[in-house]
């Protein structure tokens, strides 16, 4: 009969190769990205290629990374936190407002001994990542206006404590992580990988990681499932608010000083890594490897780009295309995803 | 055959696939001025397709559609609506909260000449259309405030408007009380006199043989019959739609059915004096083991939302429920799970996880029972296995994506997520809805031997079948209270409904 081989095909049809390949997009996508990007500028360039610029690389988007894990967790559950710099930058300059400055630096700051510095900021983060939480959740504020009101309100914490000065010192555990290496690795760099590691090990392996995505794949039937949603959800705004906070500790001793708005680039940065990476904005979809692979881009977008004779007002420009690329593929992998399955 | 009316729009050899799936196979459809046609068939038969063909919303098919003899090729819904085509859902899209007027006249109130609405002529002309149709209400109103049955006519009033010669109405009875329908019916009678020609698809057969003239039955993606109706019976339909094997269905659509008492065992769940405004007031029942409650009412009549208050998804207002000897106040789902309450929503989109493998769906519910931190993937597997086996979920395999099974296997993974460790009481809202008369056998072979091992469960419908096939005892739910209850005694579908 007619009718029955075509019910005898149709399996193979839906679970085939190419079905596969269609529901791997997203994570073939960005990582196609990657290896050309790298392809083009190592024949561009022959400074690109060399062992010094890996360490480079590694180290420029380490910051990011850090932020970046946390924010995998919030994308993931189909939300968004725009206050992840803000609460870098707040984090960070509350650890230099708790430690003891040179004379020169006119900021009325109280010096605490370096561990309670470090305990005060990311309490600091802490809280306000609960404060996110609670509006999230308990008042029902959606992510992308609450965090936004965030946004402002860590800018705030960062201007009534710095005043427009700048502030030098950071507590010698935050100095040593944030900017000395051991073995010619930078502490950052391994803190990074510590962190993405962690990220990537709660996310697998956990039960709470798996209610992550599934809160993120389905909320109604998350919920329908008797998965406590809100707490799922106030806990990874916790978790991004304080990931932003240790980078924006170890941010502070990298570039060597805290002041404010020094972080307003990695807002963008840190989306644009989970998102390039191939984490889907509808949540339940991608992870820590896809934000590895986003940082990467990004990265030896960032670094090539110097590497190359080019324009650099048309930099922005030609970070701006790539992020656009990403996100059309990014909400054409779910579309193929969605169809190979149905 | 009908001479004095030529076909307005003729189907000829339609075929249809999604994915190498065939889902019409060379389909004839001939639709009449003036005529309403109806449409019949089990769910998957073709029906709902071939409508979603003539309404472009499917737009790649095989075969030939022509509209006054001429061809048509539609790329989208608004190419339909162009040459009048107009269908109107299940589920209404008017908007509540403007008023009956607006709602007539929704994308296209009259405006002067500075672009400012023109309220009184607006008034006037609703009134008009209304009352044209029989339709008496003030088109002042806010027709969120209306019942549904009105609604529904206001909606048919506005694809009139818009310009339709040919409505589809899906299911449109389904929500409506006895009263509604015959009001329906005198609005599509009317209809009829004035040259309009209707599609009217529904699983009710009884509303299909009073007010149809056509009737076209369609079985497993083919056309099997159509037929002038006052040439056809109930009981021929039924045969016509299924087959053979038809015995259940003839069973539950027509027989009277013994409530036997099952209450001796211990009381699982007490609600007493819930309400919840606007859904439902003042709700009292008892649950017990081992028995299953069936709690009954038209769409709209609060059941839904009581049973989303059992399972901690919506607080009430007042009222107190026990489970067991224990007073409980759920604040969150998670609560409500904890104490033993199970629940399987009315749609399977929002109780499952479309893109992930059945184990995972099935998991779910229990995590936190085989797994602490750390997640245990084999043993998730082992207990998905069981269920599969247990259930007979096909295909068995706990790595198949959710969204490639079929209906009622997802139905079924459904209820399985909440089998490895038996709650205290099961809530089941539409259980049956969807789904072909072999996987609704499935799932009611399923609760009986859930009951039968000592759970008590709840079944929430609007679906007078479903209660029916289902239940020890019903309860009735009319306007948001219950108002009837059947136990120890003989019942019927009429009596159902009468008391509903």
């Amino acid at each position: 009969m007619a009718s029955s081989q075509v019910d005898l095909m149709q399996p193979a049809d839906r679970f085939g190769a190419l079905a596969w390949l269609k529901g791997q997009m997203r994570n073939i996508a960005p990582f196609a990205t990657l290896i050309a990007l790298v392809v083009f500028f190592s024949l561009a360039s022959p400074s690109f290629a060399t062992i010094d610029n890996v360490g480079n690389i590694l180290t420029q988007v380490s910051v990011t990374g850090i932020i970046a894990v946390g924010l995998t967790f919030v994308i993931l559950c189909a939300e968004i936190d725009l206050s992840v710099a803000a609460i870098a930058n707040a984090t960070g300059i509350v650890v230099a407002y708790f430690t003891l400055q040179e004379s020169y630096v006119n900021i009325a700051n109280i010096p605490l001994s370096g561990t309670f510095a470090i305990l005060l900021a990311l309490l600091t983060c802490f809280v306000l990542g609960v404060v996110n939480a609670v509006g999230l959740t308990l008042v029902g504020i959606p992510s992308f206006i609450m965090t936004l009101a965030m946004m402002q309100i860590a800018a705030g914490v960062s201007a009534l404590l710095v005043r427009g000065q700048i502030a030098y010192k950071v507590p010698d555990l935050v100095a040593m992580l944030g900017s000395q290496s051991v073995g010619g690795i930078p502490f950052l760099v391994i803190v990074a990988a510590v962190m993405l590691l962690l990220g990537h090990v709660v996310l697998t392996y956990t039960r709470f990681g798996r209610y992550v995505y599934m809160v993120g794949g389905n909320r109604e039937a998350a919920e329908f499932s008797g998965v406590n949603v809100k707490l799922i959800l106030a806990s990874v705004m916790i978790i991004s608010a304080v990931c932003s906070g240790l980078a924006g500790m170890l941010g502070v001793a990298h570039f060597g000083s805290a002041q404010q708005n020094e972080f307003d680039t990695y807002l963008l940065d840190a989306i644009a890594a989970v998102v390039v990476g191939g984490t889907s904005l509808f949540g339940g979809r991608g992870g820590i490897g896809n934000t590895i692979v986003g940082l990467f881009v990004l990265g030896v977008l960032n670094n090539g780009l110097d590497h190359v004779n080019i324009d650099s007002f048309l930099k922005i420009l030609i970070r701006g295309l790539i992020l656009l690329a990403a996100l059309v593929i990014n909400v054409y992998a779910q579309r193929l995803r969605t169809a190979a399955v149905q | 055959m009908e001479t004095k009316t030529l076909p307005l729009l003729e189907l000829v050899g339609v075929s249809k696939s999604f994915g190498g799936v065939e889902a019409l196979k060379d389909v004839d459809f001939t639709l009449r001025a003036g005529e309403i046609h109806g449409l019949v068939g089990e769910n998957g038969a073709g029906k709902s397709t071939t409508m979603k063909i003539i309404a472009g919303v499917h737009t790649q098919y095989a075969g030939s559609f022509t509209i006054d003899g001429k061809p048509v090729s539609f790329r989208s819904t608004r190419d339909a609506l162009a040459a009048g085509i107009a269908m109107v859902h299940q589920e209404l899209s008017t908007v509540p909260d403007l008023s009956v007027a607006e709602n007539v006249f929704l994308g296209k109130q009259p405006t002067n000449r500075l672009g400012m609405l023109r309220w009184h002529h607006m008034l006037r002309e609703a009134r008009k259309q209304l009352s044209s149709l029989g339709i008496d209400v003030d088109p002042g109103r806010r027709i969120g405030d209306l019942p549904i049955g009105l609604q529904q006519l206001i909606e048919i009033a506005r694809v009139l408007f818009s310009g339709a010669r040919i409505i589809i109405l899906d299911e449109p009875t389904s929500a409506l009380s006895p009263p509604e329908v015959e009001r329906l019916f005198e609005v599509l009678r009317r209809l009829r006199e004035s040259g309009r020609s209707i599609v009217f698809i529904s699983h009710f057969l009884d509303d299909i043989v009073r007010v149809s003239d056509t009737v076209t039955v369609f079985r497993n993606g083919r056309k099997v019959l159509t037929s002038p109706t006052r040439e056809t019976t109930k009981g021929r339909l039924i045969e016509t739609m299924i087959g053979t094997g038809h015995e259940d269905l003839e069973e539950s659509y027509t027989s009277t059915i013994r409530l036997e008492d099952r209450q001796r065992a211990g009381c699982m769940l007490e609600a007493e004096g819930l309400s919840l405004s606007r859904s439902y007031a003042d709700v009292s029942f008892r649950v017990h083991a081992g028995e299953v409650l069936g709690i009954y009412g038209f769409m709209g009549c609060g059941q839904l939302p009581l049973a989303r208050t059992l399972f901690g998804k919506v607080r009430p207002d007042y009222g107190s429920l026990r489970v067991e000897d224990r007073q409980v106040n759920f604040r969150t789902t998670a609560a409500a799970r904890n104490a033993g309450i199970a629940f399987v929503p009315e749609s399977r989109r929002s109780m499952l996880f479309h893109l992930e493998p059945v184990f995972k769906n099935i998991s779910i519910s229990i995590l936190d029972r085989i797994s602490s931190l750390w997640l245990k993937p084999s043993v998730e597997r082992r207990l998905a296995r069981d269920r599969i086996e247990n259930l007979q979920i096909r295909p068995p395999r706990v790595e198949a994506p959710l969204g490639s099974l079929s209906g009622g296997n997802q139905q079924k993974v459904g209820l399985a997520k909440w089998l490895t460790f038996p709650p205290k009481v099961l809530i089941l809202s539409e259980p049956t809805r969807g789904m072909d008369v072999g996987a609704k056998d499935d799932v009611v072979k399923i609760i009986r031997k859930l009951r039968d091992e000592g759970l008590a469960v709840v079944v929430v419908s609007t679906e007078p079948e479903t209660v029916l096939s289902l239940s020890d005892r019903v309860l009735v739910m009319k306007k948001g209270r219950i108002v009837r209850e059947f136990a120890n005694e003989v019942i019927s579908k009429d009596r159902l409904l009468e008391a509903a």
